[in-house]
């Protein structure tokens, strides 16, 4: 009889390489909502995910494994999404699921992912995906917090204190209102008015026009996402107002610019993602290389102008494929301690260093505050 | 007083959005009985499609004509296919009909022309008229205008002309009116044609105001199906009116209440209004006959 030892690791290895047999690909799951409400975010996130994996396995895949992408469209329905994470998990059998493209889609995916131990990398925003941090759940974009915490940071740089909030009632508009009440004490941010709006209106005239009646109000924070924005940004140039306007990193796209109108839309800020600006990146900038090449991959392949919120999609895969090629194993809990385990990934949206408290990895000084000018994007200094 | 003027067009632009909306339910409604929920479809379908003809490099106007007539024509073959087919079902099934319809069209467009929001350009630019000490944009006075020449037509079509009676007369009593020679398939497709026309017209008008995209259909038209239920449905004056109360409601609520409040206080005073005169200010009674 031969060392029992020997014999334990040579079965080891045996079932290694069985296992590694029938893996023959690396199952990714992904759940967007590419229809519905949310598809502005979710069509780009999802273009983005079937350009990267097609690269990537033309390129000869992670460690000669190809990655073969599970995609589901939710239509930004939580019962949907749940459902698809479902099937992802139980049907397909993913090692790990990319998605939720809103935060109502991402809730409904982390108790799905957590209850089997498949990590889950969301693509929505809001501070509750990640605070408190749950073992399988990460999440890419700048929180609500941080935003608001940008926009303050930049006004209190002006010398102004005195806020006047317009916040849409959808749900992002809702949790970045709620974010910035919290965290404008903390610098030192007055908030004079906070009124909202709802997603469809068409006029909010008469909220900014109670804005400009407070006393000594110094600058607007609207946080909303869609048409709104734009829609509140001609309305305050209907009402000729001046004070500083902030628009939040919801809606930090080109589009804005054309739906609110180059002249109208001069001088707004917005605090945003390396991404919009690659081209005034300077030239030793961290993220200038990963940010030019992502947006040559999409523009080249969409002929559409490449948004946030692909981005979000990009940082998501390219934490995944860091995590791949370090992991143990493409085992879904081995995947997990490797995505945790993410050092300086340099991504669209920031560079990401997370750890077991941190599962979203980015500071302050990845947004950036930006300024339209002419119809462009300028960075602010 | 700035500020009450600010209010008082907010709401009269946003009202005529409605009641432009509102006033294409009436043609249909008139004819039918049928609350076209897809009215709102050809809302969408006037704007998006003047936004990709003239992007196609017609001129703004011809984009917009062109866009009216092909509107016109979805409108009379949507009758064609899905109403006429289903001429003998009740009222409810054809209202439903009209929902599926509006859950077609709506992904159709999605497919074809994508899920961007979109904006026209202003017809006569976007610098603001000081009026009262408060701004009003140009393009709203369109849209006003808009409404007021609908209505005016409207109103004229049904009392003053015998294809507009001839329309009301389908609607009271169809075997009737077909025995006194009115050619009720033809009156159908007509209230069909303009309707969709009038709806189009309005989402040309209103496009460089309120954006829009292959969704922004439904929230429009159920402002508009509030907005004609306020006023009466199926009464011309009770869409106009119907709409720019609702539009001065919500505007003054959110500027002197509160904007939280801006949609809740516009309904409850709609449910109110309507569980006392439940015609609508507007509506006639129904009488039946026995």
């Amino acid at each position: 009889m031969s060392n029992p030892f020997k014999t334990l690791a040579l079965a080891g290895v045996a079932t290694l390489a069985l296992s590694a047999s029938a893996l023959a690909e690396i199952k990714l799951g992904a759940t967007i909502s590419e229809t519905g409400p949310a598809s502005f975010l979710g069509d780009p996130e999802a273009k983005t995910l079937k350009l990267l994996v097609e690269k990537i396995n033309a390129a000869g895949g992670i460690k000669g494994e190809k990655i073969k992408l599970f995609l589901y469209d939710d239509g930004g329905d939580p019962n949907k999404a749940r459902t698809f994470a479902t099937r992802l998990v139980e049907e397909d059998g993913v090692v790990a699921i990319i998605g939720g493209t809103t935060t109502g889609t991402t809730m409904a995916v982390m108790p799905v992912a957590g209850e089997n131990k498949i990590p889950f990398i969301s693509l929505a925003g809001a501070i509750e995906i990640i605070d408190p941090v749950q073992p399988f759940v990460f999440k890419t974009p700048h929180t609500d917090k941080m935003a608001c915490e940008k926009i303050f940071e930049d006004i209190k740089k002006r010398g102004l204190s005195k806020v006047g909030m317009l916040s849409g009632t959808d749900g992002f508009g809702a949790s970045m209102r709620k974010q910035c009440l919290a965290v404008a004490p903390a610098w030192g941010m007055t908030i004079v008015a906070d009124e909202t709006y709802g997603p469809k209106d068409t006029d909010m005239t008469p909220q900014l026009t109670t804005i400009r009646g407070k006393e000594g109000v110094q600058a607007i924070v609207t946080p909303g996402f869609g048409q709104g924005p734009a829609i509140v940004t001609r309305n305050y140039n209907q009402l000729s107002m001046t004070i500083p306007l902030y628009q939040s990193h919801g809606v930090a796209s080109n589009s804005f610019i054309q739906l609110a109108g180059a002249k109208e839309s001069e001088g707004v800020r917005i605090p945003g993602t390396a991404l919009l600006v690659a081209d005034l990146l300077a030239a030793d900038d961290p993220q200038k290389k990963v940010v030019t090449e992502y947006k040559a991959l999409f523009e080249g392949a969409t002929k559409t102008p490449v948004s946030t919120f692909g981005g979000y999609a990009h940082d998501a895969f390219a934490i995944f494929v860091d995590a791949a090629k370090r992991s143990k194993s493409f085992k879904a809990v081995d995947l997990r301690d490797a995505i945790e385990g993410t050092s300086k990934l340099v991504g669209t949206t920031g560079t990401v260093t997370m750890s077991a408290k941190d599962h979203i990895g980015l500071d302050l000084s990845s947004f950036r505050m930006l300024e339209i000018r002419n119809g462009g994007w300028t960075l602010v200094k | 007083m700035a500020d009450f003027m600010q209010f008082a067009l907010s709401g009269v632009t946003v009202g005529a959005v409605y009641a432009l909306i509102a006033l294409g339910f009436t043609i249909i409604y008139n004819a039918s009985d049928v609350v076209n929920f897809a009215q709102g479809e050809f809302v969408m379908l006037g704007g998006m499609g003047t936004v990709f003809a003239h992007q196609a490099g017609l001129p703004l106007p011809l984009a917009a004509l062109l866009a009216i007539a092909l509107t016109a024509m979805i409108g009379i073959i949507f009758n064609r296919l899905a109403i006429e087919t289903a001429r003998n079902a009740p009222v409810v099934s054809l209202i439903i009909i009209t929902i599926g319809a509006s859950i077609f069209i709506q992904g159709v467009v999605q497919i074809v022309f994508g899920k961007q929001i979109y904006r026209l350009p202003s017809f006569s630019g976007d610098t603001p008229i000081p009026l009262f000490g408060a701004n009003i944009l140009p393009q709203s006075l369109w849209v006003i205008a808009g409404a007021i020449i609908v209505f005016i037509a409207l109103w004229l079509f049904f009392t003053r002309t015998m294809t507009g009676r001839a329309v009301l007369a389908t609607s009271n009593n169809r075997l009737a009116a077909q025995l006194v020679g009115i050619n009720t398939n033809f009156m159908m497709t007509l209230s069909f044609g303009v309707s969709a026309a009038i709806g189009a017209l309005a989402g040309v008008l209103v496009s460089p105001i309120t954006l829009t995209s292959y969704q922004v259909g439904v929230p429009l038209a159920l402002k508009g199906f509030a907005a004609a239920m306020l006023g009466g449905m199926g009464n011309p004056k009770g869409a106009l009116v119907g709409g720019i109360l609702l539009g001065l409601l919500e505007s003054f609520t959110a500027g002197y209440l509160s904007s939280h409040y801006k949609d809740a206080v516009a309904f409850i005073v709609i449910l109110v209004l309507l569980s006392v005169k439940p015609q609508g200010l507007f509506g006639t009674k129904t009488v039946n006959r026995v």
